[in-house]
Formats: C-alpha cells, sequence, structure tokens
C-alpha cells in the first residue's frame, strides 16, 4: 500500500543527496554501537530502543486479546490527524511542523478509528477484518486528500509530514526524541503496573468480570497504551510499518515460553534489540530508512525463534514428530513379530516380514535402516544372521503394544459403540499413546464378569 | 465540437476510466474476500507485492508490465503460503501472522527501493507510483467523441494509456473468473468443507483468487496507487454486503457502488475544490473517501440490515411488546377481579418510559379504553389480552412438561416466547404449573 508516496521521501529528499554511500568502518560501527557517536545519534538510538520495549510490552497484550490488527488500522488512521492538525496550526498562524501539535492530531483521528472499526462491528453485519480495512484505507483515504491540500497550500511544501508515513530518524530533533522517549517510558510503567490487570482480561474477560474487576476500564487503558505507542513509533518507524513493532517482538517471544512475565521480559528485549539495531544502522547507512531496518531486524527475530525455539520452534517440533513416527514404526515391528506367535519365547524377525510392515504402513524407504539401528540400541532385538531376533525386552515391549491394542479395541467396541470391524484402525493411531492410568482403567474392566463375551474381536493377551 | 467536451476527452477521460476500471475491478473481487473473512489478506498482499515488483524491476531493470506482473504474482503467493506456514507450524493466530508477514515484507521492499533508486531510475511514472493525475495529458486523441469509436483512436499510437488498457483487460479476467468458477466460489465461501467433500480443492481456488488479487493490485498499481486498491478490495463488497441478501446481486451492486465511487471520486476530487477556490485535491484519495462514505449509507440506510431500518423495526417490536405486556397486566387483574386500574398501577409491568404511549397505542386501536383516568379492555382487548395469557401459559406447561424446566424458573422465559405468536405443542393443561387456569381457545377460537 501507499506505494504512491514513495517517491516523495526516497527520491525527493534522499535523491537530492548526492552523497555516494561508502560501507562505514568498524570504527565507526563500534562507535555507533556503544553510544559513543555524538550526542544525536546517541540519543536516537536510546529513544528507538526505549520505543521498541515499550511496543514490545504493549503488543504482548495486544496479542493475547487477539486484536494484534487493530493496531494497523489504527495507526493508519493517524493520517488524517496529522494532516489536519498541520493545516489547523498553520490557520492559526503558529509553527504547523511542530512534534506535540500533530501528535495530538495523530491521537484524535487514531483513536476515533479505533472507534469507527468496534463500531461497525458492533452495529453491522460486517465481520471485524471488514471493518479494519475499512477504517484503515478510509481514513488513510481521507489523509491522503488533506496531505494534497497542505501541499498545494504551502506551495509544494508538505512540511515534512511524509517523514510520518515511512518514517525518518535522520529527521528527528532531540527535544522530538525525548517527548518520544517520555512516552514510551509512560507505557514501560504503565504496563509494568497493570500486568495482572491486563493479563486477567487478556486471558479471561469474562471471569475478569465476574470477579468485579473493570474489564472495560482495563480495555481502554490498554487500548490508550498502544495509542501512545502508535503515535510515539509514527516518526521513528512510519505509520505504515509501526504496527510491526506491536507484533513481531511478542509473537516472536511467544516461541520460547509459556510463562507471561518471561513472555513479557523478552518480548521486551526483542523489541529494545530491534529498535537498537536499527536506529544504528540508519545512523551508519544514512539512506536507509530507519522503519524499514527496525521491522527487518524484528523480522530477523522472529524467523530465528520460529525455526529455533526449543519446544514450539519448527525444527524442535518437527525432529519430535519424526522420532515419534519413528518409534511407532518400531512398535509396529515388534507388535508383528509378537503377534506371529505369541508362545515363541524369542520370535525372529526376517527380511520378507519387516519387508511386508514396511509395505503396509507404507514407509519411506529411509525408515527401515533407522528403525532396525533403532531396535537394536534399545536392545529390543539382535542382529540374527540376515535376520532380526527380539530380545526379552523386545518381546516384552511386543507384548505390552499388542496388550494395549486390543484393551483400547475392546474399550471402543464396549463404550464408544464402534462397530468391532471397524475397531481395528482406529485403535492403531492411539494405541502408542495411551497413558498409563487409562491402561489400569481399562485392565480393570477386562476382569468384570461379562467382560469376555464383549472383549475384543481377537481376545486380549495377558502378559 | 466544444472545448468542453474536447477538455474533457484530452484531460478526464483517460484518469476518469483508469480510477472506475481499477475500483470495479478491485470490488467485483473484495466480494469474496469480504465473504471467506479474507479483507485483510487483501491488505497484506497489497503491501507485500512491493517486493516483488521491485525485484522484478531489478532483474529486468524494465518497466515490462509482463515482469511486473510476475514478480506480483509470485510476491502474491509467498505472502499467502508464508502466513499458512506461520499460521500451521507456529500455531500463531492469522491476524497476527499476517501482521508479521506483510510487515516484514513491505519493508523489505522499501529497503529494496532505496537500493533501486540508487541504480536506476524509478520515476513517476514508474509503476509503482500511481499517480492518476499523470494520466490526464497521457492521451491526445483527435479531441472528438469519434475517437471512442475507432480501433486507431482508441488502440493506435496516440490511443488510450497502456494503463487503462491494463485495467480494463484486468477487469474482463476477473469478471470471467467470477462468472466462471461462481458456483464453486460461493461454496467455497460459505462452507470450505462442503467444497472438498464435492470434489473440487477450496485451497486451489483460494490461491487462483488470491492470485488475481495480487494482479488487480498490480494492474491498478500501476495507475491509480495502493490506497485505492485496498479500499476498493474492501468498501464496495462491504456496503453491498449490508444492502444485499444474495451473492449475485452483492455482486452487481458492488460493481455498481465501485464504478459510482470511481467517478463520484473523481468529479469531487477534480471539480469541487475549484469550486471553493482551491486546488484539485488527490484523486486516489478522493475516491477512497467515497468509498468510505458510501460504506457509512450502505450502513445507515440498508433496507434489513441498516441501522435506521433496525432502529425502526426494534422501536416496532418494543411497542408491541409493551402493548401485549399491558394487555396481559390487565388481565391478571381482571381475573383477580377487578376491571381497572390507575395507570401507575402499570409500571412495574410496562416500563415507565414506554407506558403512556403504550397506553395511548392501545387505545387507538380499540383493546383498552380510559375513564375517569383508570383504564380497563375492552372486549376486543380482552379477548386478544386472554389468547396472550393461554400463550403465556401454555408456554410454562410445556417448559416444565417437556423441557424439563423447574416451575418457578419458566417465566421469564415464557414472558419472551408469548410475544412471537408461536403457540407449543397442543396439550390438554387446564392449568398452569403454578395452578392458574388457561383461558381457552384464542380470538379465532370463540
Amino acid at each position: 500500500m501507499d506505494a504512491a508516496f514513495l517517491k516523495l521521501p526516497l527520491l525527493a529528499q534522499h535523491g537530492s543527496l548526492a552523497r555516494e554511500e561508502s560501507l562505514p568502518t568498524l570504527s565507526e560501527a563500534a562507535r555507533v554501537l556503544t553510544l559513543q557517536a555524538g550526542f544525536n545519534t546517541t540519543i536516537v538510538i536510546l529513544g528507538a530502543t526505549l520505543l521498541g520495549i515499550a511496543a514490545g510490552l504493549i503488543g504482548v497484550f495486544s496479542l493475547l486479546r487477539k486484536r494484534a490488527l487493530m493496531a494497523d488500522a489504527l495507526s493508519h488512521a493517524t493520517l488524517p490527524g496529522i494532516a489536519a492538525a498541520f493545516l489547523a496550526a498553520s490557520a492559526l498562524g503558529t509553527e504547523g511542523r511542530s512534534l506535540p501539535v500533530l501528535l495530538l492530531g495523530a491521537a484524535v483521528t487514531g483513536v476515533l478509528g479505533v472507534l469507527t472499526v468496534q463500531w461497525i462491528v458492533r452495529y453491522t453485519r460486517l465481520k471485524e477484518d471488514a471493518a479494519i480495512g475499512i477504517v484503515l484505507s478510509v481514513y488513510f483515504g481521507v489523509g491522503v486528500v488533506l496531505l494534497s491540500i497542505v501541499q498545494s497550500s504551502s506551495g509544494g511544501n508538505q512540511g515534512g509530514l511524509n517523514t510520518f508515513i515511512y518514517g525518518q530518524t535522520a529527521a528527528m530533533l532531540p527535544s522530538d526524541v525525548a517527548l518520544i522517549g517520555a512516552i514510551a517510558g509512560i507505557a514501560i510503567l504503565a504496563a509494568a503496573l497493570l500486568t495482572k490487570e491486563f493479563a486477567l482480561v487478556a486471558f479471561n474477560d469474562a471471569f475478569a468480570k465476574v470477579s468485579g474487576w473493570p474489564v472495560t476500564v482495563v480495555d481502554l487503558l490498554m487500548m490508550a497504551l498502544v495509542v501512545l505507542v502508535t503515535i510515539a513509533g509514527l516518526q521513528a518507524v512510519g505509520l505504515i510499518l509501526v504496527v510491526a513493532m506491536l507484533i513481531i517482538p511478542p509473537v516472536a517471544a511467544r516461541f520460547w515460553t509459556e510463562r507471561l512475565w518471561l513472555l513479557l521480559v523478552l518480548a521486551a528485549v526483542f523489541g529494545g534489540l530491534s529498535g537498537y539495531l536499527g536506529a544504528s544502522a540508519s545512523a551508519l547507512f544514512p539512506r536507509r530508512p530507519a522503519g524499514a531496518v527496525i521491522v527487518l531486524t524484528s523480522g530477523a527475530i522472529f524467523a530465528v525463534s520460529l525455526l529455533l525455539a526449543p519446544t514450539r520452534g519448527v525444527i524442535a517440533a518437527s525432529l519430535r514428530r519424526g522420532r515419534l513416527r519413528l518409534r511407532i514404526a518400531a512398535d509396529h515391528l515388534l507388535e508383528a513379530a509378537y503377534e506371529r506367535d505369541t508362545s515363541d519365547p524369542r520370535p525372529s524377525l526376517t527380511a520378507t516380514e519387516i519387508d511386508s510392515v514396511a509395505h503396509l504402513r507404507a514407509w519411506p524407504f529411509w525408515y527401515r535402516p533407522i528403525v532396525l539401528a533403532g531396535l537394536r540400541w534399545r536392545k529390543q532385538a539382535i542382529r540374527d544372521g540376515g535376520d532380526y531376533r527380539l530380545t526379552p525386552r523386545g518381546v516384552a515391549d511386543g507384548a505390552r503394544i499388542s496388550r494395549n491394542h486390543r484393551l483400547w479395541e475392546q474399550y471402543l467396541i464396549t463404550h464408544a459403540d464402534v462397530a468391532p470391524s471397524h475397531v481395528d484402525w482406529s485403535v492403531d493411531l492411539v494405541e502408542h499413546v495411551l497413558p498409563e492410568e487409562i491402561i489400569a482403567q481399562l485392565e480393570e474392566q477386562l476382569d468384570r464378569p461379562g467382560a469376555a463375551e464383549r472383549a475384543s474381536p481377537r481376545g486380549v493377551p495377558s502378559l | 465540437m466544444s472545448p468542453t467536451i474536447h477538455n474533457f476527452i484530452q484531460l478526464d477521460l483517460a484518469p476518469l476510466l483508469a480510477a472506475t476500471l481499477a475500483a470495479m475491478t478491485c470490488g467485483l473481487l473484495g466480494n469474496f474476500l469480504v465473504l471467506r473473512k479474507l479483507s485483510l489478506m487483501g491488505d497484506a498482499i497489497s503491501h507485500s507485492v512491493l517486493p516483488g515488483l521491485v525485484l522484478a524491476f531489478l532483474i529486468t531493470a524494465t518497466r515490462n508490465p509482463f515482469a511486473m506482473l510476475i514478480g506480483a504474482a509470485a510476491a502474491g503467493i509467498v505472502t499467502v503460503v508464508l502466513v499458512e506456514v506461520v499460521k500451521k507450524l507456529g500455531r500463531v493466530e492469522p491476524g497476527a501472522a499476517m501482521g508479521v508477514i506483510f510487515s516484514v515484507l513491505f519493508a523489505l521492499g522499501v529497503l529494496l527501493i532505496e537500493q533501486a533508486a540508487r541504480n536506476v531510475d524509478l520515476d513517476a511514472d514508474c509503476v509503482l507510483y500511481g499517480q492518476l493525475e499523470a494520466l490526464s495529458f497521457a492521451w491526445f486523441p483527435a479531441a472528438d467523441w469519434s475517437v471512442l469509436l475507432s480501433w486507431e483512436g482508441l488502440a493506435g499510437e496516440n490511443g488510450l494509456p497502456r494503463q487503462v488498457w491494463t485495467l480494463a483487460i484486468m477487469l474482463v479476467v476477473a469478471g470471467a473468473f467470477s462468472a466462471v468458477f461462481f458456483k464453486e466460489l460461493r461454496i467455497a465461501a460459505f462452507d470450505p468443507a462442503l467444497a472438498t467433500t464435492q470434489g473440487f480443492h477450496a485451497g486451489f481456488l483460494y490461491i487462483l483468487l488470491m492470485l488475481l488479487v495480487a494482479a488487480a493490485t498490480v494492474a491498478s498499481f500501476e495507475a491509480v496507487g495502493s490506497i485505492l486498491v485496498i479500499a476498493m478490495l474492501i468498501c464496495p463488497a462491504a456496503s453491498a454486503r449490508l444492502l444485499t441478501d444474495r451473492l449475485r446481486s452483492q455482486m452487481w451492486v458492488s460493481l455498481l457502488i465501485a464504478a459510482a465511487c470511481g467517478v463520484g471520486g473523481y468529479f469531487a476530487a477534480t471539480r469541487l475544490p475549484p469550486l471553493l477556490g482551491h486546488d484539485a485535491v488527490n484523486i486516489a484519495g478522493a475516491v477512497t473517501v467515497v468509498a468510505g462514505l458510501a460504506v457509512g449509507f450502505a450502513a445507515l440506510l440498508g433496507p434489513r440490515h441498516g441501522i435506521i431500518a433496525r432502529f425502526i423495526a426494534h422501536r416496532a417490536l418494543a411497542r408491541g411488546v409493551a402493548i401485549d405486556d399491558l394487555l396481559a397486566a390487565l388481565y391478571r387483574l381482571h381475573e383477580a377481579g377487578r376491571e381497572s386500574a390507575a395507570p401507575r398501577e402499570l409500571a412495574p409491568v410496562v416500563h415507565a418510559s414506554h407506558l403512556n404511549q403504550a397506553i395511548a397505542a392501545a387505545t387507538g386501536r380499540g383493546l383498552i379504553r380510559a375513564e375517569d383516568g383508570r383504564v380497563m379492555l375492552t372486549d376486543h382487548g380482552l379477548m386478544r389480552a386472554a389468547d396472550l395469557i393461554r400463550r403465556h401459559r401454555l408456554w410454562e406447561t410445556y417448559l416444565v412438561d417437556q423441557a424439563g424446566f423447574a416451575p418457578d424458573h419458566v417465566h421469564d422465559t415464557a414472558e419472551r416466547l408469548e410475544h412471537l405468536g408461536v403457540d407449543p405443542e397442543p396439550s390438554d393443561a387446564t392449568v398452569d404449573p403454578h395452578g392458574r387456569e388457561i383461558p381457552r381457545g384464542g380470538p379465532r377460537g370463540g
């Protein structure tokens, strides 16, 4: 979106800066990163870091409240406010481009936008996604119209209002940064003080309500903080990308933990890190728009989290699934060997038998060596010439799996009214993951009178 | 040939056509997005085609529309796939997943443009910079209506600008897609699972739809800029959804609204400000504002779902209920042997704000009459009241006997059901669970 405006900040402003960009030296980079590159650079980096921390914290609650994209409507809806504030201030004869005035205008229309979304959802049959889309495009359109009025009335000078669309840290004055830092500080403080209330409302608003908490007030406070962070981020990141600061760090942090306090800490760290690295990079490469760099930094943190997080990460999850599949494949071999002749104390596992199990279970070609190695490693089977032979432990495991299968079949037939001819398949999915308590319960039922007639179609082996 | 028409054809016709065609293309596709709760997917795609466009531009170093289209379509698919991956594998809620993907891709696009702007000239007539105003001087025909009838005038060397043709082709493609797959799209929009069991892949249709959205986005980018794309993907379809109840009519209405937004927005931007002594404002922005107004009017004035219509219906229902409650209260007093009541005695039953209105309305309908400041039922009113009380007590009986309610819990439920004009299944009961007599027969039954 908003590509119509790309040209303005990128060419009109940077294009005229004909300075050819060269790679910064290591010492320059070190100076910037250690906050020794002059007062202005340092204060901008600090401001962006603070902003990242605030956005990460507040974003956690709006993510948990499933309102992530509400901030998108909010940030787009700030444009008409910025332009209108500029026009109003200019008409009154004061300096139009005063940051507090512009941010006030931004906050007014931003809040108006959020209220419009809620009004549409409450009073029409349109869903929230359509409401957000309508508000963000229409408010933005109003802003564009107002900007064109600004442009024509001030003689082609848009008063630098474009920086609010894409963000430009280079344009920030120390006083602007101080204001942004103060807003971020307030948001951090409020989030710290109200963590309990926010968590309660975000996780279970119905419970919060019946417990006597003023849910509406807490919701409004939460929204107010989102507004604060958004308008604070406008100048640094731009109104299109500021929503990313509220969404990406919390989503990335969510991969690493299930605990709220850790989630808050991680989101704040990720947000702060993105702000710090993004603003530093933008100080080293003046032509790089800081907003985009900040967002891409947090995007990289997100990608790392998505892939590498220990339990929820994609790699860990697929490894876990793969291991489970391999164990189930090994279980099938043990079960097959055991069931061929339950009286055989050391059943063998011939190559043709392994082939038929592999065929029946549609193993991929690479399963077979891994499964067999696993059997040997767990000491469930040993090599016996070209074939395999179960060890006593393998026999016991095979018996257990077979028994679980029968017990569960019995349960499905007697309790879940599944036809005897249909149980085998559904049981196959669950036999590997039956917990101990359920097995104990099923066994108890098996001992009751009359259980024998209703038992599994193939009888239940005893251990 | 008057100079007005001459000017209109030269200056206005091309941007007007571009705005209208873009609005209609996006408006048509938007119907399926709004119905499938994918509005924000349209938003996400129109943000994230940016890196695709810039990459295509960087690789081919031309503004070849075909390369741009491929780049944008690829970016669209990447967006859809990445959002699905993050949603499924990362178990992230859909809104947040979209937010992550589109903002990262958009940021990438912004950086790439910086990169591109250094090496090559991405200037005003560049694809990325959709500006309707630039089309104003793009068409210099013979300045006569006849150019619209000749192939040379439309498509020749000095014909309509390419952007207009691209948009016209996109509209035809989107229209053909909607017409050919109408049945499938309809099932997929309302019940994707059913669609899959009917033997065609809802997911495949979804990808196809997203591809078209990406293509429409690019075609429109060129001419109208992207705010308009998002607004037009959502607003016309949303307004039509508020006005109609059938998909087919919704689609026609959305096309009409989109066209009206294009034309109305164009003239609002170019003709209105000069009347106020101002320069023309941004056309795409004005079209978007008109689209917003369309949603607002539809929300207020829709015949069935409009806020005003619902308010009126709600008021009528509330008044009917108040009259019913009034009659029932008088009937209960009548049972207790009292023929008339002072209005303030009825205040606990009928809310005070409705009481006087209800008394006036019931008097007007000949259901009650007033004497000496006291109200009493007429014969006609007595019959209506008996019918109401009968239905109330029958429902109480039904709720206790058939639905297993406790006798002391049925009154409130029955109080609501009695206004619906529906009897429960017949019963032989002559007294309700509280031991009160159930009046026999309705007004017609005697």
